[in-house]
């Protein structure tokens, strides 16, 4: 694979406030780290401080929850936001995840459950999982833009499908239970705050690596081929390998917050999968916005509270039309999310701001 | 043909020559229906999957929310039929309904953002999601059937297979009208160049002095109106309930990737892959029969990214 030409390659010029990928590893880090300001501090403490005040449901129902999905929805943000690539696949690839957990580790069926210990399990998950990403992007890359969303959506509804009627892996409609979280030394992950505990660690660790990645040469070529690849091609980039390898590191983050939700679940059917659940996830990201990392995460919080709280607004069965609406409203009048509708307020204050301020002078 | 075009269709066309021979001597009864069923359900997904392809090919607009127009023009069918008694009126009723709806949504949302194509697909994911959810809080969980005159209802006599539900040759012959129509009215009349001209360069038919909007609208009005008649010619088959949406959808998208976007034939061909592929999976190896259809789209992604009859967009 082409993907480490990005190291070696020449300088390139990028549209946008990308430091110049020339800059050694050290450099880009250092850079990053000025970057970091009080805001970020501020909502570290938040979060970490969170469990604190939170009750036990708003840890774990809330919190764990919206983290554990708001890194599925990261893995989308750096398909289709940096990649160009909408693959509605992310929901089936952390479902796969999911169910490795269960087959390798231990579940209610004894049958099918080899109940290895959890973290062979676990690593054997997330391996099989972006196996399985990598080659769903292989076969999809071959299709451009519109295309892709429909491949993936094929492929993963497919999944179902198979997940459905397949008893001899996948143990059909049941699928499995009791699939928890482990018990290592004194810590129960069981537990509301350390399991909030293990999925901030993870979401923190995955937006580290998408805001990482995203300046590092591979993230910038990335774009590159997002925004033309035909020149990209041109300049001796390898447009298809570039592609794939970010289709396997989106499987990554897509696998782990797979196994942090089957454990948050602590079960695992074909319904965890089905095309409700990709298009959640699709919802997750296109809400906060796709051209941050941020909004992965920002996306989840908000649908994780409509999703518990829709009951006092509206019928509780009516929470589809709310999050379809709520969906639409967006995609019409900000495509960019959240994260777009925030930026546009704070040009407009700031714009405001500035007149005043001359008007004063 | 070199020897390299021949190589595929041999490696393809000798298995099912084998399957076919070891089938017809095994239960020639059993396969026969199983063929006969396959081609019926290709005629549904045919009359689905066409009105999918012919919005793409002229407005590159994926539209995702097909399958809730087809659920949608069967609802509105079965009201119909319900009322007045006529099944015929019921078809025409759900394909009325289903292209009003498509008009609406090219006028009211799909007109205000013009080669936005992602935006655009994501509206209809949303709409997809929204529109289910009011039929289901209209209509209800409950499953609906149809009450088809009685002059297609019962069986026919035919040999070999012997009895066979009058009904799906019935939809077999009407899918095979309704494709000659389509070929007739793409082919030989006026607004059928005009959108055959849109489909291989927009551009070009606005500067022509053709307005545009309007092929657009009839257009979609088509597609969407042929989703709402297959509701509820597929309705009477099998039967109306949520649900439904998605699992045409999912054939739609499956047809017109394996067959190409944009292109009638295309869909003809890839309605009849899937269709035999689904039933023959069915009939001699249930537990996989999704993994056929997948492999089939596999197969043609591997060969022809562009679908069997697609052009470069």
């Amino acid at each position: 694979m082409n993907t480490s030409a990005g190291a070696g390659a020449r300088p390139l010029r990028v549209v946008g406030t990308v430091p110049t990928p020339s800059a050694g590893a050290p450099t880009r880090l250092r850079s990053a780290l000025r970057s970091i300001g009080v805001r970020h501090i501020v909502v570290l403490l938040a979060v970490l401080l969170y469990p604190v005040v939170a009750t036990p449901f708003f840890t774990y129902q809330i919190g764990a929850q919206a983290l554990a999905l708001g890194l599925i929805a990261l893995s989308l943000t750096l398909l289709g936001g940096y990649g160009g690539m909408v693959s509605l696949a992310q929901m089936t690839v952390a479902g796969i995840a999911g169910y490795m957990v269960a087959i390798f580790g231990s579940s209610s069926v004894a049958t099918i459950s080899l109940g290895w210990p959890w973290w062979l399990a676990v690593v054997l998950a997330i391996g099989i999982a972006t196996v399985v990403a990598t080659l769903i992007g292989w076969l999809s890359v071959r299709t451009e833009g519109i295309y892709t969303i429909m491949i993936t959506l094929a492929i993963g509804v497919a999944f179902f499908y198979l997940a459905q009627q397949n008893y001899a892996l996948f143990n059909g409609f049941q699928g499995f239970n009791k699939v928890v979280a482990p018990t290592v030394g004194e810590i129960d992950f069981r537990e509301p705050v350390p399991f909030y505990g293990l999925t901030l660690a993870c979401s923190l660790a995955g937006y580290g690596l998408v805001q990482y990645l995203v300046r590092a040469p591979f993230g910038v070529a990335l774009q590159g081929i997002r925004d033309n690849p035909r020149r990209m091609n041109a300049l001796g980039y390898h447009v298809t390998a570039h592609r794939v390898a970010a289709y396997a590191l989106a499987g990554l983050l897509a696998a782990v917050g797979g196994v942090l939700m089957v454990w948050y679940n602590g079960r695992i059917s074909p319904g965890s999968a089905n095309t409700g659940a990709m298009i959640n996830i699709l919802i997750i990201a296109v809400l906060g916005g796709m051209k941050r990392p941020l909004g992965a995460f920002i996306g989840a919080i908000v649908f994780v509270l409509l999703q518990n709280f829709a009951i006092d607004l509206v019928d509780r069965e009516r929470f589809n039309l709310v999050i379809g609406g709520v969906f639409l409203a967006i995609v019409l009048f900000s495509p960019d999310g959240l994260l777009g509708l925030w930026a546009k307020l704070r040009s407009r204050l700031q714009q405001s701001r500035h007149s005043n301020q001359r008007r004063r002078q | 043909m070199t020897r390299k075009q021949w190589l595929p269709w041999l490696l393809l066309g000798g298995p099912i020559a084998v399957f076919t021979v070891w089938a017809l001597a095994d239960n020639s009864r059993l396969y026969l229906v199983t063929l006969l069923n396959g081609l019926t359900l290709a005629s549904l997904y045919f009359i689905v999957a066409s009105g999918f392809t012919l919005v793409f090919g002229l407005m590159r607009n994926v539209n995702l929310a097909h399958g809730s127009l087809y659920l949608f023009g069967a609802y509105v069918g079965w009201m119909v039929g319900e009322h007045t008694g006529s099944w015929v009126l019921a078809v025409l009723a759900g394909f009325g309904s289903a292209a009003l709806v498509g008009l609406l949504l090219q006028l009211l949302v799909f007109r205000h953002m013009p080669g936005e194509d992602l935006r655009q697909t994501l509206v209809t994911i949303g709409l997809a999601i929204v529109l289910a959810d009011l039929m289901l809080w209209i209509w209800g969980a409950e499953i609906y059937t149809f009450d088809p005159p009685p002059w297609i209802y019962g069986s026919t006599e035919l040999p070999v297979v012997e009895k066979f539900p009058t009904y799906r040759l019935v939809v077999l012959l009407g899918a095979i009208v309704i494709g000659c129509g389509l070929w007739g009215f793409l082919n030989r009349t006026r607004v059928g160049m005009m959108i055959r001209a849109g489909v291989d360069d927009r551009g070009m038919l606005a500067a022509a002095g053709v307005n545009v909007q309007l092929v657009f609208a009839v257009t979609f009005a088509i597609g969407a109106g042929m989703a709402g008649l297959a509701g509820v010619v597929g309705g009477t088959a099998l039967s109306v309930s949520p649900g439904e949406d998605t699992r045409y959808l999912l054939a739609s998208l499956v047809v017109v990737i394996v067959g190409g976007m944009g292109s009638v034939v295309g869909a003809a061909i890839g309605a009849l892959l899937i269709g035999l592929a689904e039933q023959f999976g069915q009939a001699y190896a249930p537990t996989y029969s999704v993994v056929f259809t997948f492999v089939i789209m596999v197969l043609a992604l591997a060969f022809k990214p562009r679908g069997i009859m697609g052009k470069p967009a």
